[in-house]
C-alpha cells in the first residue's frame, strides 16, 4: 500500500488544528476525484482530528504509516 | 416559595390596563416567566426557547418587540438558553404578551414545574454529536413543559460525553453515547484509533498495531469510529446515558447515572415516569436529588425498571474486543 503514487504532497508538521485540515481541504479541492494526496501530520491533536474530518468530507484514507512523532497518510479524493 | 412570581393564586386576575383586547389573563401566565427586577416597576420577560434554538425570522420579530418594550434596549441570554427582555414596565405586560403571542412566541416558566429543556447543538451540526438533542428538547417542551412538580424540574440534552449541556447538574439529564465494536477483517493496524482515543481505552499492539481495548476506560464517545480509516470500528448502538437528581445553585448535587444506552423512543417514558415518581414521593419544595437521598435510589430504580430495561444498567460495560496485549 505504501507505494501508492501520490499526485501531490503536503507536510503539515507544526501546523495546528484546524488550519492543518483547512490546508488539506484547499489542496484536495484543487485535485481531481480519484487522485491521491500524501499528508504528513503530527501525533497528538492533528492525528486525532484531521482523519475524522477528511472522512466526513467524503475522502478515503488509503494508507497510514506511523513515523517518528508523526504520521504519513495517503488520501484519495472522493 | 415562588410567590414572587406572577402565578395563579386561585382567583382569576384579568388585567386590562389600557383597554386593549385580548385581556391578559394572569392564569394564562401561571407558568411565570415575568421576573421582578430590582428597579421599580420593571420586570424581565423570559422567553421560552427550548434547546436555545430559534428561527432567524422569529428572532427578527422578537428584536422589534424587545426594542419597543425594553426601557434600556437590552436583552440577556440566560444561562438556560432563554432570551430575556429586560426593563419591561409591568403596565405594558398586556401589549407585550399580545405582540409575542402574535408571532407565536411563548413566555418561559418559573416555579415548581418542568422547565424549558436546554440542549446543545447535538448531531445536527456538531461533529461530536451522537444524538439529535434538538429534536429531544423540542419533544420535552411540547409534551412536558409546565407539568407541576414538588419543586423546579430541569432537563437537558448533550450530544456526547463532552456534555456541554451539563446533564450532571440536571434533575434529569440525557447524554448521547455510542457503543463501538471492532472487526478484525478490515483493520490494517494503522494505530490511528489509539491516537484518537482520548481516554487511553485503546492501546496499539507493539507488533501488529491493532487495538488493545480496555472497556473500563471507554466513555462511548465514538472518536475511534470516526477516526478509523477502514471502518474496522463501527457503531453497534446509539442511546442516552440518563442521569437523575442533579442540581446547581448554592448546594450543588451531581446527578446519578441510572441507565446506559436508553434508546431515543424511551426518553419520553423516562421523563413521564420520573415525574410521576417525583410527584408521589417528593415534598413541596424538595428537589428530586434530595428526595432520592431521603427515599433511596433503589425505590426509584425499581419504579423505573420497565423503562430503563430498554437500555443497559449503569455499571454495564462493552464486551472485550480488539487483540490480546
Ligand atoms: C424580588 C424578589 C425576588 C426575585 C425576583 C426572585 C427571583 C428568583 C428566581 C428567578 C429564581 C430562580 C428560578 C429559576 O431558576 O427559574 C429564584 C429562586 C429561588 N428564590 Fe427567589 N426571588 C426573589 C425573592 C426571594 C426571596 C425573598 C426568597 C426567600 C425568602 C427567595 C427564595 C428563593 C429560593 C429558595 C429559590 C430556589 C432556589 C433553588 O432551590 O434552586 N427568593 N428566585
Ligand atoms: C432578584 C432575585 C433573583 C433573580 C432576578 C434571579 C434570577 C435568576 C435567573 C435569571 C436564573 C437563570 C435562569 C436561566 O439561566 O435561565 C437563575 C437561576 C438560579 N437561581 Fe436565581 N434569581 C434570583 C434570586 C435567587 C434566589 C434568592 C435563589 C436561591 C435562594 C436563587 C437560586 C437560583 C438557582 C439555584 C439558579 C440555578 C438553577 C439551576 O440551574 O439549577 N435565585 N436565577
Ligand atoms: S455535548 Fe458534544 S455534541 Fe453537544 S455541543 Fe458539546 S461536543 Fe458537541
Ligand atoms: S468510544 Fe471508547 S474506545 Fe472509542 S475513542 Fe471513545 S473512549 Fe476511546
Ligand atoms: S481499528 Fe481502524 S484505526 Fe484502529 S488500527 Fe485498525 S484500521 Fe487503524
Amino acid at each position: 500500500m505504501s507505494d501508492i503514487k501520490a499526485a501531490a504532497s503536503l507536510d503539515l508538521r507544526g501546523v495546528v488544528c484546524p488550519i492543518n485540515f483547512v490546508k488539506a481541504k484547499l489542496k484536495l479541492d484543487m485535485m481531481e476525484t480519484g487522485e491521491v494526496l500524501e499528508l504528513v501530520l503530527d501525533s497528538g491533536e492533528p492525528i486525532q482530528n484531521v482523519p475524522k474530518s477528511i472522512k466526513e468530507e467524503g475522502h478515503k484514507i488509503l494508507d497510514v504509516k506511523k513515523e517518528e512523532g508523526h504520521f504519513r497518510l495517503k488520501i484519495q479524493k472522493g | 416559595m415562588t410567590d414572587h412570581f406572577i402565578e395563579d393564586k386561585s382567583t382569576k386576575v384579568a388585567v386590562n390596563l389600557e383597554g386593549m383586547e385580548p385581556k391578559v389573563d394572569f392564569n394564562d401566565l401561571k407558568t411565570g416567566g415575568f421576573i421582578k427586577q430590582r428597579q421599580k416597576d420593571l420586570f424581565a420577560v423570559r422567553l421560552r426557547c427550548p434547546g436555545g434554538r430559534m428561527s432567524t425570522e422569529k428572532l427578527l420579530e422578537i428584536s422589534k418587540i424587545a426594542h419597543k418594550y425594553s426601557k434600556k434596549g437590552v436583552v440577556h441570554f440566560s444561562f438556560r438558553q432563554s432570551l430575556e427582555i429586560l426593563y419591561v414596565d409591568y403596565k405594558e405586560f398586556n401589549s407585550i404578551v399580545v405582540e409575542l403571542e402574535n408571532i407565536g412566541q411563548k413566555v418561559a416558566s418559573c416555579g415548581p414545574r418542568v422547565r424549558v429543556p436546554t440542549a446543545c447543538g447535538g448531531c445536527e451540526y456538531n461533529p461530536n454529536g451522537l444524538t439529535d438533542t434538538q429534536k429531544m428538547s423540542d419533544m420535552v417542551d411540547k409534551k412536558f413543559f409546565g407539568t407541576r412538580t414538588p419543586h423546579k424540574f430541569k432537563t437537558s440534552f448533550s450530544g456526547c460525553p463532552i456534555d456541554c449541556a451539563r446533564t450532571k447538574e440536571m434533575d434529569l439529564g440525557f447524554q448521547g453515547v455510542v457503543e463501538p465494536v471492532w472487526d478484525e477483517g478490515p483493520c490494517t493496524g494503522c494505530t490511528i484509533c489509539s491516537e484518537a482515543c482520548k481516554e487511553d481505552a485503546i492501546a496499539s499492539h507493539p507488533e501488529s498495531g491493532k487495538p488493545i481495548f480496555d472497556p473500563k476506560k471507554c466513555l462511548y464517545c465514538g472518536d475511534c469510529i470516526r477516526a478509523c480509516p477502514t471502518e474496522a470500528w463501527k457503531p453497534k448502538r446509539y442511546g442516552h446515558i440518563a442521569r437523575v437528581g442533579g442540581r446547581h445553585g448554592r448546594h450543588p448535587l451531581e446527578a446519578i447515572e441510572v441507565c446506559k444506552f436508553l434508546p431515543d423512543e424511551k426518553v419520553p417514558d423516562a421523563i413521564h415516569k420520573t415525574v410521576e415518581w417525583y410527584n408521589a414521593n417528593g415534598r413541596r419544595g424538595e428537589r428530586i436529588g434530595l428526595v432520592l437521598k431521603r427515599v433511596g435510589i433503589k425505590n426509584y430504580l425499581d419504579f423505573m425498571e420497565p423503562v430503563f430495561k430498554a437500555g443497559s444498567a449503569p455499571d454495564w460495560e462493552c464486551a472485550p474486543q480488539g487483540v490480546k496485549p
